[in-house]
C-alpha cells in the first residue's frame, strides 16, 4: 500500500507541475495576443490561449467542457475571427491615429482597473486550493443531469437568448425591402 | 506489469500510425488506379508490378523537389500550415476502436489507444481543428488564390460541421453514449446503427465529404478557378503533406463512419466465429472486417470523386444551410419521438 | 413568323420534380454509370510495348529507295524539295564518277540529302513529286530525341539498306 500512496503523491505532483506550466503558457500567450502587431498573429495566439484553457479543463477532469471549448471556441468561433481578419486588410496605414487625450484616458482607465483588481485580490487573500467535491461532475452524464434538473430554467433561458441573437443577426443581414423601395 | 502495458500502448500507437500512413500512401495509388478504371484506362503501371511502387516514387519525387518559400510569405506560418494539417489528420485515430479486446494468455489487450468517454466529440474537435492548417497555410502564402482557397475552406467546414454535429446528436439519442468503444460494442452482430439512422448516415456521409474537402466539395483547391487553391504556393514535401493529410483524413473519416454507423469490427455471426477460432484470431478477423469496411468507404470516396462534378459555391452553401441542417433537425425530432414511443 | 424549315422547336424549362430536386437518385444513377465502366476493358494501347497496325495509306518516316540492282534511284532533281510545303528537304547534287555505276542509277546523284523531321508534316507531296520513285513515306513513326540537330536525318538514316546484305 505505501507504494501506491507514493504513486498518488507523484501523480499529484505531476498535475501541479503541469498546471503551473500550462497556467504560465496561458498568461504568456494572452499577453502575446494583446501585444502582437499583426492582427492575424494575435488571433493565432488567442487560439493557443484557448488550447491551454482546454488543458486546464482536462486537468479539472471536466472532459465535456474541455472538448466543447475545443470545438466551439477553437474550432468555430476563432475560425470565424480569423476568417473576418483575413478579409479585412488591417494595415498600419489604415489604423486611425488616436488623439493624445484618448490615450491618456485609456491609461487612466486601465490604472483604475488595476487598482481595483489589486484591492480585491488583497481582500480575498490567497485562495484555498480548489478541491473538487465531486470529481465526476465534468463527465457528460453528470453534467447533463445537472443541467436538465437543477439548472433547467437558466439553461433554457440562455437558449432563448441565443435564439434572439440569431434572429437579430438575420434581421441585420436581410435587406430592408421597404426602404429600398422608398429610395427607388 | 505496468511497463508492459505502456509498451503495448506505444506499440499500438506506432502500428496505427504506420497503418494510417501506409493506407494514405496507397490511397494515392488506389485513387489513380481507380480513376483509370472508371475512365476505361490502365493507370500507373510502370513502377514495379502493376505500378505498385508508384507511391514510393512519388514520395521520393516530393522529397527531392526544390523547396520554395515565397519572398512575401510569413515563413514560420508557411511551415506551420502543412504541419498542422497533417498533425490534425493523424491524431484523430487515437479514439477509434480497431477491434475487440485481444486475449493473449491472461492479458487483455484493447485494440483502441484510448477510450475517452467523449470520443465522438474528440473526433469532432479534431476535425474542426483541421481547417486551421488550410487557413494558416493559405493566409501565410500571401497569394490571393491561396487566400480565397483558405476562406472557402473555412466557411465550408464551419457550415458542414453544424449539420455533422446535428446528425451525430440523432445518433447519440440512439446509442446513449459518447464513447466510440461502447458504440462499437453496442452494434454487436448485425445491430448496426445505419439500420436505425439511415438519414443520419447520409447526412454524416455528405458532411464527411465536405470536411475532407473531397469532390464534389473540393472548392478550397478548385483548380479551375483558384489555380491550386490554398496550396498554390507550396512545393516539395510541404505540398506533399497537404495532399497526404487529405488522404489520412479520408482514412480516418471512413473509420469513423464505419464505427458509428456500420458496426465497426462487428459482423453477423461473429460469436460463432470467435467460439470456433479462439479469442486471438476471432478479434483479429473482426479487425479485418473493420478494415474491409474502411476500404469500401475509401473506394466510395473515390467512386464519387470520379462521378460527380464539383458544386458551385452558392450551391454548396444552399445545400449545407437550407437542406442538410433542416433535414438533420427533422431527423433529431423524429428520432426523439421514436425513442420516446418505443420506450 | 413561320420558320422556313419548320424545324423550330419551342423549348421550355420544366420545373424539377421532387426526385430531381432531391438530387440523390441522380447521384445514384451517375454512380451506376461509372460503375459500369469500372469493369470494362481499358481501351488504352500501351504504345511502345504494343503497336496498333498501321493503315494502308499511313505516311511515316521517309526512305530513299534503291532499284532492283541495289543502286540509289535518287538523281537529286530537287522536285521533292520544291514540292515540300514545309521546306524540310535540302540536298546537294554531285556527278557520278567512274567506278560508281554500281552505286547510283543515273549520272547525277544526291551527295547530301537531308530531311528535317521537325519541319516535315508528312503530307506525302515529295512522294508524289518524285519522277524516279525514289522516295516513299513507308517507314515507322519518327522516334523522339533530345536535341534538335538529331532530327535532321541524313542519307545514313534515310537510304534503304542494300539488297544483298
Amino acid at each position: 500500500m505505501p507504494n501506491l500512496k507514493a504513486g498518488q503523491k507523484y501523480i499529484e505532483n505531476i498535475n501541479m507541475i503541469t498546471f503551473y506550466f500550462i497556467a504560465f503558457l496561458s498568461i504568456f500567450f494572452s499577453i502575446l495576443v494583446i501585444s502582437a502587431k499583426n492582427p492575424v498573429h494575435s488571433i493565432l495566439y488567442l487560439i493557443l490561449t484557448f488550447f491551454t484553457f482546454t488543458i486546464h479543463y482536462i486537468l479539472l477532469n471536466a472532459q465535456f467542457l474541455a472538448i466543447v471549448n475545443f470545438i466551439v471556441y477553437m474550432g468555430a468561433i476563432l475560425v470565424l475571427f480569423l476568417y473576418t481578419l483575413m478579409l479585412i486588410n488591417l494595415n498600419k496605414e489604415s489604423e486611425p491615429v488616436k488623439p493624445f487625450m484618448v490615450k491618456m484616458a485609456a491609461v487612466f482607465g486601465g490604472g483604475i482597473l488595476a487598482v481595483a483588481l489589486v484591492a480585491s485580490l488583497k481582500i480575498t487573500g490567497t485562495s484555498d486550493p480548489v478541491v473538487l467535491k465531486d470529481p465526476g461532475l465534468g463527465l457528460v452524464k453528470n453534467l447533463g443531469k445537472v443541467l436538465f434538473n437543477e439548472f433547467l430554467l437558466p439553461f433554457e433561458v440562455s437558449s432563448v437568448l441565443l435564439l434572439s441573437a440569431m434572429v437579430g443577426a438575420v434581421l441585420l443581414a436581410t435587406k430592408d425591402t421597404k426602404e429600398t423601395k422608398a429610395i427607388n | 506489469m505496468e511497463l508492459v502495458d505502456i509498451g503495448i500502448k506505444f506499440a499500438l500507437v506506432a502500428v496505427i500510425f504506420g497503418i494510417s500512413l501506409v493506407v494514405a500512401m496507397y490511397s494515392t495509388y488506389a485513387e489513380r488506379k481507380i480513376a483509370a478504371f472508371f475512365q476505361d484506362r490502365v493507370g500507373p503501371n510502370r513502377a514495379g508490378p502493376f505500378g505498385m511502387f508508384q507511391p514510393l516514387a512519388d514520395g521520393a519525387k516530393m522529397f527531392m523537389k526544390e523547396e520554395i518559400i515565397p519572398t512575401n510569405a510569413t515563413p514560420f506560418l508557411f511551415i506551420v500550415g502543412p504541419s498542422l494539417a497533417i498533425l490534425t489528420a493523424c491524431i484523430g485515430s487515437a479514439v477509434i476502436p480497431w477491434g475487440q479486446n485481444l486475449t493473449v494468455g491472461d492479458k487483455v489487450i484493447p485494440l483502441q489507444v484510448t477510450d475517452i468517454n467523449v470520443g465522438i466529440l474528440y473526433i469532432f474537435g479534431v476535425v474542426s481543428l483541421g481547417v486551421y492548417g488550410v487557413m494558416i497555410g493559405g493566409w501565410a502564402s500571401n497569394n490571393k488564390y491561396s487566400l480565397l482557397g483558405a476562406i472557402r475552406a473555412a466557411s465550408q467546414n464551419i457550415s458542414y460541421e453544424i449539420s455533422m454535429g446535428l446528425s451525430i446528436i440523432a445518433l447519440l439519442l440512439v446509442t446513449g453514449t459518447l464513447s466510440l468503444g461502447e458504440i462499437a460494442q453496442q452494434q454487436h452482430g448485425w445491430h448496426w446503427n445505419v439500420i436505425y439512422q439511415p438519414v443520419g448516415f447520409i447526412l454524416f456521409l455528405v458532411c464527411a465529404f465536405a470536411e475532407t474537402n473531397r469532390t464534389p466539395f473540393d472548392l478550397p483547391e478548385c483548380e479551375t478557378e483558384l489555380v491550386g487553391g490554398y496550396h498554390t504556393e507550396y512545393s516539395s514535401m510541404k505540398l506533399g503533406f497537404y495532399l497526404f493529410a487529405e488522404y489520412i483524413n479520408m482514412f480516418i473519416s471512413s473509420a469513423v463512419m464505419a464505427t458509428l454507423y456500420w458496426g465497426g469490427y462487428n459482423y453477423p455471426g461473429m460469436d460463432w466465429v470467435t467460439a470456433h477460432v479462439g479469442p486471438v484470431i476471432g478479434p483479429l478477423i473482426g479487425t479485418g472486417v473493420f478494415f474491409t469496411k474502411i476500404f469500401l468507404f475509401i473506394f466510395f470516396f473515390m467512386w464519387v470523386r470520379w462521378t460527380i462534378p464539383r458544386f458551385r459555391y452558392d450551391q454548396l452553401m444552399d445545400l449545407g444551410w437550407k437542406i442538410l441542417i433542416p433535414l438533420a433537425i427533422a431527423n433529431i425530432v423524429v428520432t426523439g419521438v421514436w425513442i420516446t414511443l418505443a420506450s | 413568323m413561320e420558320s422556313l424549315s419548320n424545324k423550330k422547336k419551342q423549348l421550355t424549362v420544366k420545373p424539377l420534380n421532387f426526385w430531381e430536386r432531391a438530387y440523390l437518385p441522380a447521384i445514384v444513377h451517375g454512380l451506376s454509370i461509372t460503375m459500369s465502366h469500372f469493369f470494362k476493358k481499358p481501351v488504352t494501347i500501351a504504345y511502345p510495348d504494343e503497336k496498333r497496325e498501321f493503315s494502308e495509306n499511313f505516311r511515316g518516316m521517309h526512305s530513299l529507295k534503291r532499284d532492283e540492282n541495289g543502286k540509289e534511284r535518287c538523281t537529286a532533281c530537287g522536285l521533292c524539295a520544291l514540292s515540300c510545303p514545309a521546306e524540310a528537304i535540302t540536298m546537294t547534287a554531285a556527278e557520278r564518277q567512274k567506278g560508281e555505276e554500281h552505286l547510283y542509277r543515273e549520272e547525277k546523284y544526291a551527295a547530301v540529302y537531308e530531311i528535317n523531321m521537325l519541319r516535315c508534316i508528312f503530307c506525302g507531296l515529295c512522294e508524289e513529286a518524285c519522277p524516279k520513285e525514289a522516295i516513299y513515306l513507308d517507314g515507322d513513326i519518327v522516334p523522339s530525341d533530345y536535341l534538335r540537330k538529331d532530327f535532321i536525318y541524313g542519307k545514313d538514316k534515310l537510304v534503304e539498306a542494300p539488297l544483298n546484305q
